[in-house]
């Protein structure tokens, strides 16, 4: 059990998302960054689609009931563990009735929090995300907060202690190389609606500066700072988005949608992110820059597959590693 | 049948039926929509539809973009040959005015009417559901009468309780969920349209006839009653 003893900004339950329900509104949910969640799975030798702790800028603070191997992914929010930093990115060793703590965010907004075993709660349309606003999913449908006890699946022994002798040996992990910049260029795809824009916009969305403005949380990013307009006023039909889509509503400032949009929008879209780009937005904080680049389909999808080729050697790695263990 | 295809990023392809909401481009999507649930290729992760067009899901790593739509392609070659199912009638009980529906009034001033006048013209209506989307079971509806629309409210509400019905311009809806909303709110159904713990869990779905009929406040906590007894 993980007892909370401080919930932080915005802790919930999340996996990988909710998906073959959104044909009937129900939104995908999910990590926000995908990437940081699957490599903290994977170093605590878990499915990637295991469910962790998504953190949020002002993190919780959590008492460990059982001894527990963890990993900690993501934007850097000053991990302590019993009051002295620790690392990320890599496998830790914890003690019944160790605290973990977070201090002052250095870089991003958001780190996953992986337990071997992953944490248990049950699954509500094929899915352990939390679904906020129809509070379902995760832990009982909402964020945790003081006073919560989460469940973690039991470890095989044998592992659990490969995994300590992990913890315990500096190893050194080859995690496929990503970084989040405070002011990163992200390779977007034009949009269905792209050639709607005047001429002036499209230039605009590859040459502006863009800010990440307040209102910017789980379901989409606002960017102000670089207007961008219709060549002629349109009244769209809805249609379904994606992660990642960049729609505009009338005021000119582009909306990126994220985990928690909805299933379809009736603003044009003048662009897509690129799937590997996503966790760079997901790490923004208001007050952020940004800047788009334009990527082709085909290329994005090949950077993709080498990821996710990347994503397969470590996992291979580890689970040589955790063999020797055993 | 003629279907356009464009990407939706990189691991979605959106596909058109037509540039206009009719009911023929509707009964299209209809089509492919049930030939995409009947004989879902390997690769594909799910299909949203829509108005026009539907979106289907896909990962790269299983399929590249083009192979995608040659198989679409294909497939859809025999969405001519699909039945589209009789529609089937959904009667949705509301409780009109009073605490459920607090514009009901300003609906009716707006339209010159009184307010049994509206709830007649509402409850006397025959709708269609063009889609399901916005927020989960929520049923964007057709066929509502023009007597009775109303602008959206200037300020938009905090907290719209579950299962109150509103009018936004021509058209009426649902909210199956607590949300903040703009409709004006005429009256509550005690009937649940988001059902999370079913493998179905929208009530509704597109092509669906509605029809809303008017009951007491009494006969709406019975249903509640009723209803919560079946639940639990």
């Amino acid at each position: 059990m993980l007892k909370i003893l401080k919930g932080g900004m915005l802790t919930s339950v999340q996996d990988l998302g909710r998906y073959g329900f959104q044909k009937y509104g129900v939104i995908a949910s999910g990590a926000m960054d995908p990437f940081a969640h699957r490599i903290a799975n994977l170093l605590v030798g878990n499915h990637e689609n295991a469910a962790t702790l998504e953190i949020s800028l002002a993190g919780p603070t959590i008492e460990f009931e059982t001894d527990a191997a963890i990993a900690l992914c993501g934007g850097d929010l000053s991990p302590q563990l019993d009051g002295k930093a620790c690392r990320m990115w890599s496998i830790l060793a914890v003690k019944k009735g160790s605290v973990l703590s977070f201090g002052a965010p250095k870089k991003g907004c958001r780190t996953y929090l992986a337990a071997a075993g992953g944490i248990d709660v049950p699954e509500v349309m094929h899915s352990k995300s939390t679904y906020l606003r129809a509070a379902i999913g995760g832990f009982q449908g909402r964020a945790l907060k003081a006073g919560d006890r989460v469940p973690l699946n039991p470890v095989e022994p044998k592992r659990a202690a490969a995994l300590v002798k992990a913890a315990n040996s500096g190893q050194e992990w080859q995690i496929p190389a990503i970084r989040y910049f405070n002011e990163p260029v992200v390779r977007i795809m034009k949009g269905r609606q792209f050639n709607l824009f005047d001429a002036e916009s499209q230039t605009r969305l590859f040459d502006g500066l863009f800010t990440v403005g307040t209102h910017s949380d789980r379901m989409g990013y606002r960017l102000e700072g670089t207007l961008l307009a219709l060549s002629e006023a349109a009244e769209l039909i809805s249609e379904p988005v994606a992660f990642g889509s960049i729609q505009v509503p009338p005021d000119g400032n582009p909306i990126v949608l994220m985990a928690d949009r909805q299933t379809t929008g009736g603003y044009p879209k003048i662009g897509q992110v690129a799937s590997i780009d996503l966790p760079l937005i997901s790490q923004l904080n208001p007050g952020d820059k940004i800047r788009f680049k334009e990527i082709s389909l085909e290329e994005a999808q090949k950077r993709m597959i080498a990821q996710e080729q990347q994503i397969r050697q470590m996992k291979i790695g580890i689970d040589l590693k955790m063999e020797e263990w055993k | 049948m003629d279907f356009t295809f464009t990407p939706l990023g990189d691991q979605a392809i959106t596909i058109e039926a037509g540039k206009e909401i009719s009911e023929e481009v509707q009964q299209r999507i209809r089509k492919a929509a049930a030939l995409l649930d009947e004989r879902p290729p390997a690769w594909m992760v799910e299909s949203i539809p829509a108005f026009t067009t539907i979106a289907i899901f896909y990962n790269p790593l299983a399929v590249l973009y083009d192979e995608a739509i040659s198989a679409l392609e294909e497939l859809l070659q025999h969405a001519g040959e699909i039945p589209v199912p009789a529609p089937r009638t959904v009667e949705i009980p509301v409780c009109y005015g009073g605490e459920f529906g607090p514009d009901l009034e300003f609906v009716a001033a707006h339209n010159g009417l009184s307010a049994e006048e509206v709830i007649a013209i509402h409850s006397g209506g025959v709708y269609a559901v063009s889609m399901i989307g916005f927020a989960p079971g929520f049923p964007f509806i057709s066929g509502m009468s023009e007597k009775i629309a109303a602008p959206r409210r200037e300020s938009p509400r905090l907290r719209i309780p579950e299962r109150t019905v509103g009018i936004a311009g021509i058209q009426t809806g649902v909210y199956p969920i607590e949300t903040p909303g703009g409709w004006q709110l005429i009256g509550r159904t005690p009937m649940r349209l988001f059902r999370p713990e079913q493998e179905t869990p929208s009530l509704l779905k597109a092509g669906d006839i509605i029809k809303f009929r008017r009951i007491s406040e009494s006969e709406y906590h019975g249903w509640e009653e009723h209803r919560d007894a079946e639940d639990s």
